[in-house]
């Protein structure tokens, strides 16, 4: 029998505000445990929670940027379990009335196609602190310097298929977040958390089946294999005539499996109702206009101007979207060049390829956009061949200097002299009389493959700067000629 | 001034006292802290004494009246209800399980208080979490009453209401999340005011029902509640629920006439529930009123009935959550040796919280459960709208309403104790008030076999200023509240 995958993902965004959600103690990641943790996130006896205004802006932005209705009103409820990491024994989230309702997300696939993916809600809440386990023997230590840090939660309809779409849009999530400047959007240090609601069907069923949640999958790489690994474990269940348990399941990276929280890990009745402390967050037109005029360039109207303005294939655009950093490296680059195309190509190629290498962020290139622009038009001017310019490229990166002044230091420069050309064909042909006989005799499909010789040789004797189209036409010319 | 005056007249008279050199703010401090040492081993009204603080914010005082720079409130003698954090001072709910807190913050009214000019003496004994209208489920003991020490002096601000009725102090603060300022202060023969929700600071006052809880004073008269309501009023950026509204000059109307005043009279504040003899004394309060210019207005407040489930469904319901975070975790009583996170949460819960506690956790915890919340919160919410409806309807016809502020005059220590229905029909005419969000002052009306009974005024929201002209105009024409206990038999 085969079987489709049906999956819904809760992403948890932590917002980048300077201070918690309802406190005004610092929302940074890596400081001592419990030094960013004020009597409010410590839930002490007396303590109010005061919302920071600037997590409403960065929901509101985040639901105009993907068209979501917005809740003009929304409130602000309890949801009560407990927890040691949990200080009050609930936590004020958005239950009944969130701030960002119902909106779409086109996400853009590898073969260029655009996926849309129905947004349910995103709402406000804050983070728990974190319990430690492994720094005390048969002790677990508590850290709250999270606890009140903000977060979206942003809620997905079943919309996905396959795990590349999983991954496509949480990259577009991330990206997003980045061009909107509400989150660093750091996994690794849980600035994005992703909870996957997935089921499996028989192909062609308009049903859903039971679903599993896998909780806390903090990577790309995670979401993957984790979506795979579940996968695999409910087919198996449901071909030995077995039932899918609705359950929570942690993935476990170290093991690549998913197992199922202890019952007692999970609270099934969280006892919502609405938080007395806090009022209703009121938004109206006049406030979502201030927002929505302030908003950048998202990166879904960028990836379009990129393919009308730069004539970037769909797959190109996406790629130089994704940050803001790389975009407007792309801009600076391609604007200075004047040849967009092929600045593209440098960019998602040897520059890529490089920072890559080197573990380094485009931020971080050392080849500035100005410098590689440098490059470009001496590629577009015929001046390097691409095999030079990879020379030239490497000098670059290794900051000798602008491009021209590699060149010239280098002495890279293409020959295209004809005069200076046409003597060393001449030599060459004088040289290899054998060869010559040879190329003549052969039919012309064959005679392709023997031109290759002389081109090396002329190259060679022209320490590879020999400009390739102007050598092939001398060549072909000479050797069909006398 | 006369030894016996500095423990029995209002902050009023004593700040004029103060001013005019006739005593001095340490003499006053010490003349209360004497009636303290007298009296408070019986009446068990003050539970933390702060004897050397107490003496340094007195002379302190003494030097701003000496330069002139005194407030109307400046070295007058104040008592916290221990409700109220207090930085470095004990402040415990009246529970085991806060014995040991020691907050390192102020409440708001605490330091707005101080920054007045007010001495702190110490702080007062309550209903455990201030659950309870009779004071009696402290872990530090019964409070008595000081007209008859066989009886509750109500609750659960039952140790400020006996505190300020005994002579210990002119000034003390109290909750108010179903009557807990007016019921006892009816028991106890004082003023107590419970201000419109959200004209008080919450912030840092341990939280029982968030939606309903507010602080106000309880004093001799309705003149130093006004004195005493200024100091504490205003917006609190700290407390999201705080009103951003100018507050008034309570005192400056207090004189002027209630000439033309409509006075509502909701029947259903005079049913079956009332003891006689105190409607008796309530029309009597209400006739000195229509003396003054008053006129009487018959009104309705159809819901009150139903009041009471309303306000025992929100309440412990918000209270079970505001409780959760007392898991001996991090502060707060903790069980010896638990043998898991589950046995730390229930030994130390089920040890740390007292009997009543623990029932409002559990009928909270019930109407929020899964399949209850639309049977039961959800339709005490909407019941609740009701309610405020009910008022919005009667202060269409009226300017005040008035009733009883307690179904009848204190009665005897455990009377109630084993029957909490009983218990919470003394909240009958007050509870409703708080859902509402409404001001509510009592005012001593009279006794009846020597005990006090206290007379009710309901204001619109956030009219206090109203409130308190009715009041003092009645203070003005009657003596009631200048009844005091003899405190006979009260030495140890």
């Amino acid at each position: 029998m085969s079987w489709e995958v049906v999956m819904g993902l809760e992403v948890h965004l932590q917002l980048a505000t300077k201070s918690k959600i309802f406190s005004g103690a610092a929302n940074q990641f890596g400081a001592e445990p419990n030094v960013q943790a004020c009597a409010v996130d410590l839930g002490m006896p007396g303590m109010l929670p005061v919302l920071n205004s600037e997590a409403v802006r960065y929901a509101v932005m985040f639901g105009l940027a993907i068209d979501a209705r917005l809740g003009t009103r929304s409130v602000f409820d309890r949801k009560n379990y407990f927890y040691p990491d949990l200080p009050k024994g609930y936590q004020v989230s958005q239950f009944f009335e969130p701030i960002v309702c119902e909106g779409e997300f086109e996400i853009p696939m590898e073969d260029g196609s655009l996926f849309p993916v129905r947004i349910t809600r995103a709402h406000l809440e804050e983070d728990a602190g974190k319990s430690v386990h492994d720094a005390y023997t048969g002790q677990t230590g508590v850290d709250l310097n999270r606890a009140g840090t903000p977060l979206l939660e942003i809620v997905t309809e079943p919309d996905f298929r396959t795990a590349a779409q999983a991954v496509a849009y949480l990259k577009a999530l991330h990206s997003l977040a980045t061009y909107l400047g509400i989150s660093d959007g750091n996994m690794a240090e849980g600035s994005m958390r992703c909870d996957i609601n997935i089921s499996l069907r028989p192909t062609g069923s308009d049903e859903f089946g039971t679903r599993t949640e896998i909780k806390n999958v903090n990577s790309f790489k995670f979401v993957e294999k984790a979506i795979a690994i579940e996968t695999e474990r409910q087919q198996d269940v449901l071909e030995s005539g077995g039932t899918i348990t609705q359950e929570t399941r942690l993935y476990d990276a170290d093991k690549n499996e998913t197992r199922a929280m202890r019952s007692k890990e999970v609270a099934n009745d969280y006892r919502y109702f609405p938080e007395p402390d806090l009022l209703p967050i009121i938004i109206d037109e006049e406030y979502i206009d201030a927002v929505r005029s302030a908003l950048p360039e998202l990166p879904r109207i960028k990836r379009a101007r990129f393919i009308s303005e730069y004539a970037l294939s769909q797959y190109d655009a996406a790629l130089l979207v994704d940050t803001p950093t790389l975009a407007n490296y792309f801009e600076t680059a391609a604007t200075q060049s004047k040849a967009p195309k092929l600045t593209a190509n440098w960019i998602l190629g040897d520059l890529a390829g490089a920072l890559n290498r080197d573990s380094l962020q485009i931020h971080q290139s050392p080849v500035s956009a100005e410098s590689l622009a440098g490059l470009i038009v001496r590629i577009a001017d015929d001046t390097l061949s691409s095999k030079l310019a990879k020379q030239v490229f490497e000098g670059l990166w290794q900051q000798e200097g602008t491009a021209d002044a590699i060149i010239e230091a280098r002495g890279l420069k293409q020959v295209t002299d004809t005069g200076a050309l046409e003597a060393m064909v001449d030599q060459v042909i004088e040289d290899h009389p054998d060869q010559v006989t040879q190329y003549r005799a052969a039919e012309e499909n064959k005679q392709k493959k023997l031109l290759g010789f002389f081109v090396g040789q002329v190259m060679k004797a022209s320490k590879g700067q020999a400009n390739p189209q102007l050598l092939n036409t001398l060549l072909v010319a000479k050797l069909r000629s006398s | 001034m006369a030894l016996e005056s500095l423990t029995s007249a209002s902050a009023t008279e004593l700040a004029s006292a103060l001013q005019a050199g006739e005593t001095s703010a340490l003499e006053l401090t010490e003349a209360c802290f004497d009636a303290i040492a007298a009296h408070n081993p019986t009446i068990n009204a003050v539970i933390t004494l702060c004897e050397e603080s107490a003496l340094a914010e007195a002379k302190a005082a003494d030097l701003q009246l000496s330069a002139g720079t005194a407030g109307p409130l400046t070295g007058i003698p104040l008592l916290h209800k221990d409700i109220f954090c207090t930085r470095n001072v004990a402040t415990t709910c009246a529970s085991k399980m806060l014995t040991n807190f020691i907050p390192p913050y102020d409440a708001t009214v605490v330091s707005r208080l101080q920054a007045a000019g007010t001495v702190m003496l110490g702080k007062t004994n309550m209903d455990e979490f201030a659950m309870g209208s009779s004071t009696e489920t402290s872990v530090f003991g019964v409070t008595r009453n000081p007209w008859n020490l066989n009886c509750v002096p109500g609750g659960s601000s039952g140790g400020a209401a006996a505190a300020v009725a005994a002579g210990f102090a002119p000034l003390s603060t109290g909750t108010d999340t179903g009557g807990s300022i007016r019921q006892p202060a009816s028991l106890c023969g004082i003023t107590g005011l419970k201000p419109t929700y959200g004209r008080v600071s919450r912030l840092g006052i341990i939280a029982f029902a968030s939606s309903l809880d507010q602080a106000g004073p309880m004093t001799r008269t309705v003149e130093d509640a006004a004195l005493m309501l200024q100091a504490m009023s205003g917006v609190d950026a700290g407390d999201s629920t705080s009103a951003d509204l100018e507050v008034p000059d309570f005192t400056a109307g207090l004189n002027q006439p209630i000439a033309g005043l409509k006075i509502g009279i909701p029947k259903e504040y005079f049913s079956h529930n009332l003891d006689p003899r105190v409607a008796e004394k309530i029309h009597e309060a209400l006739n000195a009123l229509v003396k003054e210019g008053a006129e009487l207005v018959d009104i309705e407040l159809p819901h009150t009935e139903q009041g009471i489930a309303t306000y025992y469904i929100i309440a412990p319901a918000e209270a079970s959550t505001n409780l959760s975070r007392y898991d001996g975790v991090r502060f707060g009583h903790r069980c010896d040796n638990p043998l898991n996170l589950t046995d730390l949460y229930e030994r130390s819960r089920s040890e740390g919280f007292g009997e009543e506690v623990q029932r409002r956790i559990l009928v909270g915890t019930y109407a929020l459960s899964a399949g209850f919340y639309d049977a039961y919160f959800k339709k005490a919410q909407q019941v609740r709208r009701l309610i405020s409806e009910d008022f919005q309807k009667a202060f269409e016809r009226c300017d005040v309403i008035a009733g009883p502020a307690a179904p009848g005059t204190a009665f005897e220590l455990g009377a109630k104790s084993d029957d909490p229905l009983a218990m919470y029909l003394e909240d009958i005419y007050t509870l409703s008030v708080n859902l509402a969000g409404l001001p509510g002052l009592s005012i001593p009306a009279g006794l009846i076999d020597g005990m006090p009974v206290g007379l009710q005024l309901i204001g619109r929201s956030f009219d206090e200023t109203t409130l308190l002209r009715t009041g003092h105009r009645f203070q003005l024409c009657t003596d009631h509240h200048q009844a005091k206990p003899t405190l006979a038999g009260v030495n140890p």
